[in-house]
Order: structure tokens, then C-alpha cells, then sequence
């Protein structure tokens, strides 16, 4: 492996740190979408929108807490289409005529298409580094760890008795019809 | 000395720490010359098991040669080549007399906090969070085991580290599993993972001479490596588990059941499985439980389920009404290992299995933080990493 040491040493890459990053930055941006809606609708001129704003606060939210996870991935790429509806919502704003704070909207277009490239960018090196099962699927069909094929082998530890305390707590019911265990009599002294 | 630290989730680092000292008469010090990345420690990786704190050394599959041994310590010399057995084991407490090494009443120093969440503990492991003593793990170039002279397994020189390694943890595990399944020779015998432990489930099961072994999984390489054991691979992405197994047993279901998957089952498409990934996700439970529920429901009436996978707390949704009124016994622990291995060294020895066909990976110690994320991803037809320190 041509990789550099420093690479190996650590199992945290730049791109997971940047997914964690995106992640806490997801869940304050959420929560402030959720509690304070008016303090984004009011600078963009597009009062009235306080529910929608709210939802993607919830989106937002969701997507944070996945990209804090074990396994990033797909919540970054529910971040990259979030912040596609965000930029449509944003566009739509800015072709509106009556919209008196078009500049703002211009500038929150900006940012959003900045944490856009940025998501997009990780969640893309996050994917490949997450792909389950990526890389060649060996062929292992040889590897069977005895030294003669598998149905010559069974039995082989027939030596082995199992302990006591180890036993199948009822008997057997393998054995169909197997052998017919009598039920516990009476000792003789009652 | 170099070694593997946890720092948290998905987050364990090749760093430089202080060398291990003798703190008990008891206790010898080990240079690791072989160690290996198991299962339960993409638990850790994942930060499931509580109680780990930043900078713990992890890891509990190793071996070496010893280098130091403390005052009281009879039966080993420095030089010895030993393997470690994962479960620490005092050897004289009642437990351990009657071969129940991983419930040592004495090896976990912090069990007055274990017994708290436990109600009673079980024995100190190695490099496995502090409810199990807080030990230093043997990711490492040097461990100290304490009750070194119970806590070894002596191995022959004329076998390597690959073929012996494996007996301080996964192949007793996968022994353990099968003997608690009490096999018959008509029994069919169902493993649910083709992991390592899942491998050796399925050789033991094949040893202990059961009818018909089944794995299940939906890792390719991994089945065909079970298949070439003498396994029926199962892929459950392309097959009803329900479905095959009443096939294979004239609809009567499976005597025997092995989980070799542990608390972090993954089924995709499966309802129980999405509903346990989003409470779990939420810290409503602690593991994913679909793999037992799937035993309870596949297992034949008054067969036995054997749980060497590894569960950290609670679980929702077990259908206790079929467990009881199917009569089924469960069997679980953590692996008794050093009540096995005298056996298992020597059937290594005669010839009847070579554990070493397990390593598809032997990388140096360094390469191991990434090899954490090889393995849990399935990546690269990875099934078991050993590292050199
Ligand atoms: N009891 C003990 O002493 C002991 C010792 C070692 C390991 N373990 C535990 O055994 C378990 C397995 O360890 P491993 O090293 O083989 O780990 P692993 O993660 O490599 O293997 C688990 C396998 O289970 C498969 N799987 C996941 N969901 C499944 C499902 N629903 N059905 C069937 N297969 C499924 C995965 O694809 C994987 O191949 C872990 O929980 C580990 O902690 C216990
Ligand atoms: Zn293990
Ligand atoms: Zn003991």
C-alpha cells in the first residue's frame, strides 16, 4: 500500500471531520430555523414562509444527527438534496418582483451554494470511503481450514463429550422419532 | 511503546504511550509479536460499549513472548511464547474452579461499579472499557497480564503465530458456541454470520458432528469461505431465511441456533431492523436485536440458542411468548476460553484444523486505524486482520 503513514495512523480522515463539522453545523442551524423562523424570513423579504422555514429547521435537524453517526453517509447526501430545495426556495425569492431584499437573497444564495459545494465534496468522499463491501470479492472458496474436504471432517472431534453443565436443558429433539424418554417416576420411598 | 487508542467514535489512533510496568507480583508483561482486530472491537469503534474513556488501549486477540515476570508468578519465564487468553482469570475463585472463566469473580477491579450495572459482574477483559477492569488492550507492543500464571495458554514452538493466535479468543468463541449447542448427530445446526466467529462456529459444528450446518449472511466471500468449511451458505438478500430453513429441515425448523452477529445486526429492508437503527440512533436501546428474534421464531420447539455475539444492554421487541412457549434454552457468555484451549492446542497440533485460513489481512500495527474501517465496512474481502507491532 502506497498510502502515507500519517493517513494510516489515524481512522478519522479530513473528510469525517468535515462530516462531523457538517453535522453540528446542521443541528445549530436547525435549531435556529425551528426557534427563531422570522429572523431569516424578515432579512429575505419572504415573510410569511415562517412554516417552510421551520421544516427544513426539522430536515436540517435530522440530517445532523445522521452525519454524527457511525455511518455518515447517507445523511450528507440528504444534506446535498436539502440544500437543493433551499436554493430553489432562495431563486424563487429572488425572481419574485415585489421581493424588497433581493440583495440579502443574493447573498444568502451564496452561502447556501458554498455549503452546497461543500456537502457535496463530502459527501462524495465519504461515500467512497463508507462503500460496504467495496474492492474485489475474493474468491475463498479454498480456504477451508482442514486438511481433508469438510464432509470427511465431520465428526472428527467425536472424542469431545459435552460438559455437564453444558448440556441441551431438554433432551434432543432431534432424534425423530428418537429415543423415548420415560417421564420421572415416583421414587419408591414417596 | 507504540499502540492503538480509542479517542471515540470511529476514532482510534496508532500513538505513542508509556511502556506497561509489573504493578502486581502476580502480573507479567508480554511483547505482543502478533495481535488482531475481533468483532466485538468494531463495538468499541462504534462507541456502543459504555464506559470507555479517550485514550484507552484497545484490543484483546494477541500474543508474544514474555518479558518480564512478576515475583509470585510460578509457571512462566521470561522467554515463554504465549498466547493471551482475552478473558482475564484468577484461576482460585469459585467461578474459575468450576471452569467459568469469563465470570472470575476477582480479574475486574472496577467490579463494585459493574456490579451496579451488571447486579453481579463478570471477569476483567482486556482492552474493553472500564466496566471490565479498565485493562490496557493488546493492540500494542507491549501488555501487562495480570494473573499471569492462569491468564496463558502455553503454545508448541513447531506452530506459528497465525495457526495458534486465534486461540486466546475466536476459535474457543466459535467452540464454545457449538458446544453449547450440545450437537447431536442428527442435529442441523443454524449460524447467523460469517465473520470470524461465525467461521469457527461453523468448523466446530462440523468437529462436534452435526448434520447440517447452515450460515447465514449476505457478505459473498464470507459465505464461500463458511461454504468451503462445510457450511450451506444462506444469503439473506437473495433468500427467505424463514423460507430456506424449513426447506432444509422437512419444515420443522433448525434444533440448534448460533448468533455469531452480536448487537449490531444490519438487514436492510427489514421493518424490525430499520425501527431498532432509529431507536438505537436515538439512545432508546442499546442494541439492534433483529438476529435473536429471528433465531426465537426459525428454531424448532425445545432447541437450544447459543449467543456468543455480543450484547451491551437493553433490547426492545424480544417475543418472549415464543422463546417460552417453545421451550427454547438460551445459552450465552462470554467466552470460558482458557477451559478450552488445552483441547483446542492440540487438535491444532494433530492436524484437525489450521486456524490461519481465517487472515485475509497482516498489515503492521501502524495500518491498523484504517484497518478498523476495512474491516467494519467489508471492504476488500477483508474476514480477519492480523497486526504486527
Ligand atoms: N462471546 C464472546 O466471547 C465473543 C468473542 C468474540 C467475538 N464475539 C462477538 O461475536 C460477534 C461476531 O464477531 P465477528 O468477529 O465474527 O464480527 P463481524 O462483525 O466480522 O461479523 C459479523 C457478521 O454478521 C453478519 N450479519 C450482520 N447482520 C446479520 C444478520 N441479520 N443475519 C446474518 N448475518 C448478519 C455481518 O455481515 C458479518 O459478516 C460480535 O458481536 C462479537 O462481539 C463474542
Ligand atoms: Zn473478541
Ligand atoms: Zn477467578
Amino acid at each position: 500500500m502506497n498510502r502515507s503513514h500519517s493517513y494510516m495512523s489515524h481512522s478519522l480522515h479530513g473528510s469525517d471531520r468535515l462530516a462531523r463539522g457538517l453535522g453540528w453545523f446542521s443541528i445549530g442551524l436547525g435549531l435556529y430555523k425551528m426557534l427563531a423562523p422570522r429572523k431569516l424570513t424578515e432579512p429575505l423579504g419572504m415573510e410569511g414562509f415562517e412554516p417552510m422555514v421551520r421544516a427544513c429547521g426539522a430536515r436540517e435537524i435530522a440530517c445532523g444527527v445522521g452525519a454524527l453517526s457511525t455511518n455518515p453517509s447517507l445523511a450528507l447526501w440528504s444534506r446535498v438534496g436539502g440544500d437543493a430545495m433551499d436554493l430553489a426556495a432562495l431563486a424563487a425569492a429572488l425572481r419574485d418582483k415585489h421581493n424588497p431584499k433581493k440583495e440579502n437573497v443574493g447573498v444568502a444564495l451564496a452561502a447556501v451554494g458554498a455549503i452546497t459545494a461543500l456537502d457535496l465534496v463530502c459527501a462524495s468522499r465519504i461515500k467512497k470511503r463508507y462503500a460496504y463491501q467495496a474492492g474485489p470479492t475474493p474468491d475463498y472458496s479454498d480456504r477451508s481450514g482442514f486438511p481433508r474436504p469438510a464432509e470427511a471432517m465431520r465428526g472428527t472431534a467425536g472424542d469431545f463429550e459435552t460438559p455437564r453443565d453444558m448440556r441441551a436443558a431438554l433432551p434432543s429433539p432431534a432424534k425423530s422419532p428418537g429415543e423415548r424418554v420415560t417421564p420421572t417416576t415416583r421414587s419408591p420411598n414417596g | 511503546m507504540k499502540a492503538l487508542c480509542w479517542h471515540g467514535k470511529n476514532d482510534i489512533r496508532y500513538e505513542t504511550v508509556p511502556d506497561p510496568e509489573i504493578e502486581d507480583p502476580r502480573d507479567a508483561i508480554i511483547n505482543v509479536s502478533s495481535c488482531a482486530i475481533c468483532g466485538s472491537d468494531l463495538h468499541l469503534f462504534h462507541h456502543f460499549m459504555p464506559s470507555m474513556k479517550s485514550g484507552d488501549i484497545v484490543g484483546h486477540e494477541f500474543m508474544g513472548e514474555v518479558m518480564e515476570v512478576g515475583s509470585e508468578v510460578k509457571h512462566l519465564k521470561v522467554g515463554d511464547r504465549v498466547v493471551v487468553p482475552f478473558t482475564i482469570t484468577c484461576g482460585e475463585c469459585d467461578q474459575c474452579r468450576r471452569g467459568n472463566f469469563s465470570l472470575c469473580e476477582r480479574s475486574n477491579r472496577n467490579k463494585a461499579m459493574a456490579d451496579k450495572v451488571f447486579g453481579h459482574a463478570g471477569a476483567g477483559l482486556f482492552g474493553y472499557s472500564h466496566l471490565t477492569g479498565g485493562y490496557a488492550g493488546g493492540q500494542a507492543e507491549y501488555v501487562r497480564v495480570p494473573f499471569a500464571d492462569e491468564t496463558h495458554i502455553q503454545v508448541p514452538d513447531t506452530l506459528t503465530d497465525e495457526q495458534v493466535l486465534f486461540l486466546g479468543d475466536i476459535f474457543p468463541t466459535g467452540w464454545q458456541a457449538a458446544v453449547q449447542c450440545d450437537i447431536e448427530p442428527t442435529d442441523t445446526v443454524v449460524i447467523w454470520g460469517a465473520g470470524p466467529v461465525g467461521q469457527f462456529c461453523v468448523r466446530s459444528a462440523v468437529l462436534l458432528g452435526a448434520k447440517q450446518v447452515i450460515v447465514i449472511d449476505n457478505v459473498p466471500e464470507r459465505l464461500s469461505m463458511a461454504q468451503a468449511g462445510g457450511a450451506i451458505p444462506l444469503n439473506f438478500d437473495e433468500e427467505s431465511v424463514l423460507g430456506r430453513l424449513n426447506d432444509l429441515t422437512h419444515g420443522k425448523g433448525p434444533e440448534k441456533c448460533i448468533d455469531a452477529v452480536g448487537l449490531e445486526s444490519h438487514v436492510p429492508r427489514s421493518p424490525d431492523s430499520m425501527y431498532d437503527r432509529v431507536k438505537q440512533s436515538l439512545w432508546m436501546e442499546n442494541d439492534r436485536a433483529h438476529v435473536l428474534r429471528e433465531m426465537i421464531y426459525v428454531c424448532r420447539p425445545g432447541g437450544v440458542l447459543s449467543i456468543p455475539g455480543v450484547y451491551s444492554g437493553l433490547v426492545d421487541k424480544i417475543p418472549m411468548g415464543q422463546l417460552m412457549n417453545k421451550a427454547l434454552s438460551v445459552r450465552s457468555g462470554q467466552t470460558h476460553v482458557r477451559r478450552w484451549t488445552d483441547d483446542l492446542v492440540r487438535r491444532i497440533d494433530e492436524g484437525q484444523i489450521d486456524p490461519s485460513f481465517v487472515i485475509t489481512h497482516s498489515v503492521g500495527l501502524d495500518e491498523g486505524p484504517e484497518m478498523y474501517n476495512i474491516f467494519r465496512n467489508k471492504q476488500d474481502g477483508c474476514v480477519k486482520v492480523v497486526l504486527k507491532p
